[in-house]
């Protein structure tokens, strides 16, 4: 049960540095908090036409929290919005329990690990964070 | 040794139980003094002339006797039954500091509050114009006396204060500190939520002018609360709710109100609470606080002791335990507390992760989040075994070597 949460991949993730800082000129930034747990992420992304050419977050904040938002990072960066917007609705629908073929899970490369946070209620509001971050700045 | 409690508290067979700040356990008896209330007495207190209703009343004011006693108030009538310490901290805040504080007065306060002892005081200095001030903490966490002296001043109207940090668990010394508020006038309100489960209490002692607890942190059930106040405050305020059983009597445009303490008390009140309570009261006698407090103080140094041994522990407010509960609270070094609290669990382990409901204390210690486990008479030392061997998977489960 705790190995398939804490795995390698969200320990990696958790403790990644390469995205954690502020980009220049943002095109959106959009701050997103768990008041319960204390969880608090900045996201910032930089859009070119319909494409998102970079992004990058700062924040604190439990490890799924951390490392869920460190994934959506690296998946969304070169993302068209549209796709990226599809993939966000994809991940929640993952953590709701709503999707769980793991080929159609695919698309979301390293966020897929997070599939579990589902059998634990109390960590859904971590894991979902970014995404519904993601979702109001993007609105 | 076989825990002697056990017996009284299944809940306890399968679970490592360290969040007793947050709430107790409820053992049998209280569990079925409720069943007993609702089986054989169940009635509208102060309402009825027949036999069930009597019996329903005299549970109810014969647990206020009783609680009356428990803390050593003057007279029940000084006894206001409410939901919880957070509605009676409400209720002084709305039917006394609203009416006596004004433009300019201070109200003093200090940086270890609990939020149900702080966010009502902000309300009460910006609706009368008052200025909020802070006593901070010196850097063993108990209240700086320094501080204290240099903002207590003819100004402060009211000084509100925890008898007990729910944080630190600290004791303040809420007898030195009242004595001199109450020199330069103030009124001395106490937050006595952590204290009155484990350390014995005498309001008169304190010189408290109120004095507020919960029955759930103390065996008793939830829903359940207590405001002490001294007679001559409570006589000259004004209701906080209107309705049913608080009127004296009742015309079209005007109403007198109930003496003491039924003014306080609208609307049909939870005797079945008070059932809990009176029960909870005689178990913690039939143990006394003597004993609680030294199966505390064994429980809490080994845990500090041992965890002091792990470097990649911090702990806070634990350097003197002389003057220290059964709380202890921590930070696992390079990981979050919420991820502490999920790795002990899957291990049985149940601790509190988060802000404790003092936000302003956790920016002072400058953390965002700790860890917390705090302890009751029932807790033993193979509980505090198993919490520390679950403190020692934490890092490995985390991939930190
Ligand atoms: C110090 C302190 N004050 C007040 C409260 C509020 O108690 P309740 O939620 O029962 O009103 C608590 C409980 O968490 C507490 O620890
Ligand atoms: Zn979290």
């Amino acid at each position: 049960m705790l190995e398939d949460i804490y795995t390698e991949l969200i320990a990696e993730h958790n403790q990644a540095k390469e995205n954690r800082r502020t980009l220049e000129n943002p095109t959106l930034t959009e701050r997103g908090h768990n008041p319960s747990c204390g969880d608090d992420i900045t996201l910032e992304f930089k859009i070119e036409g319909d494409k998102i050419i970079d992004a990058a977050f700062v924040g604190q904040g439990c490890a799924i929290s951390q490392a869920s938002t460190d994934m959506m990072i690296e998946l969304l960066r070169g993302k068209k919005l549209d796709d990226a917007k599809r993939l966000a609705e994809l991940f929640l629908a993952m953590i709701k329990g709503e999707v769980t073929d793991d080929s159609e899970l695919e698309e979301l490369e390293d966020a897929a690990a997070l599939k579990n946070i589902c059998n634990m209620p109390a960590r859904v509001k971590c894991a979902t964070l970014a995404w519904h971050t993601f979702k109001t700045m993007t609105k | 040794m076989a825990n002697k409690f056990l017996a009284d508290f299944p809940i306890l067979e399968n679970v490592v139980y360290l969040d007793n700040s947050a709430t107790t356990q409820k053992p049998l008896q209280v569990i079925k003094a409720v069943e007993n209330f609702y089986k054989k007495f169940n009635a509208n207190p102060h309402r009825g002339v027949y036999n069930l209703s009597i019996q329903a009343t005299k549970i109810y004011e014969d647990t206020r006797r009783k609680v009356a006693k428990f803390i050593n108030a003057k007279s029940s009538s000084e006894i206001i039954f409410t939901k919880n310490a957070t509605e009676s901290l409400n209720l002084v805040a709305y039917s006394f500091a609203l009416a006596n504080v004004q433009a300019g007065d201070e109200i003093l306060i200090t940086i270890a509050e609990h939020h149900s002892n702080l966010v009502i005081w902000q309300m009460v200095a910006k609706s009368k114009g008052a200025t909020l001030k802070y006593i901070y903490l010196d850097a063993d966490g108990n209240l700086s006396e320094k501080d204290f002296a240099e903002k207590l001043s003819s100004r402060t109207k009211i000084f509100a204060v925890t008898q007990i940090s729910n944080v630190l668990g600290l004791i303040n010394n809420v007898k030195k500190f009242a004595a001199k508020a109450h020199e330069v006038g103030a009124t001395v309100i106490v937050d006595g939520a952590q204290s009155v489960p484990h350390i014995k209490v005498d309001v008169q002692d304190l010189d408290a002018d109120f004095f507020a607890f919960s029955a759930h942190k103390m065996l008793g059930t939830m829903g359940f609360g207590v405001l002490y106040g001294k007679k001559n405050l409570l006589e000259n305020m004004q209701p906080f709710l209107r309705g049913g059983d608080m009127i004296e009597y009742v015309e079209e445009q005007a109403t007198t109100f109930a003496e003491l303490p039924n003014k306080f008390e609208a609307g049909t009140q939870n005797v079945g609470g008070a059932a809990a309570l009176s029960a909870a009261i005689d178990y913690l006698n039939s143990i006394g606080f003597a004993e609680i407090e030294r199966i505390e103080k064994k429980l809490t140094t080994y845990a500090i002791s041992e965890l002091k041994k792990l470097s990649y522990i911090e702990l806070y407010g634990c350097e003197n335990l002389n003057n220290k509960i059964g709380i202890v609270t921590f930070n696992i070094a390079e990981v979050h507390p919420h991820d502490v609290a999920t790795i002990l669990d899957a291990q049985g382990v149940a601790v509190r992760a988060g802000h404790h409901c003092a936000q302003p204390l956790m920016n002072f210690l400058n953390q965002n989040a700790t860890c917390r486990a705090s302890f009751y008479f029932y807790n033993t030392k193979a509980d505090v075994e198993k919490f520390l061997d679950a403190i020692k998977q934490v890092r490995k489960v985390m991939h930190i070597a």
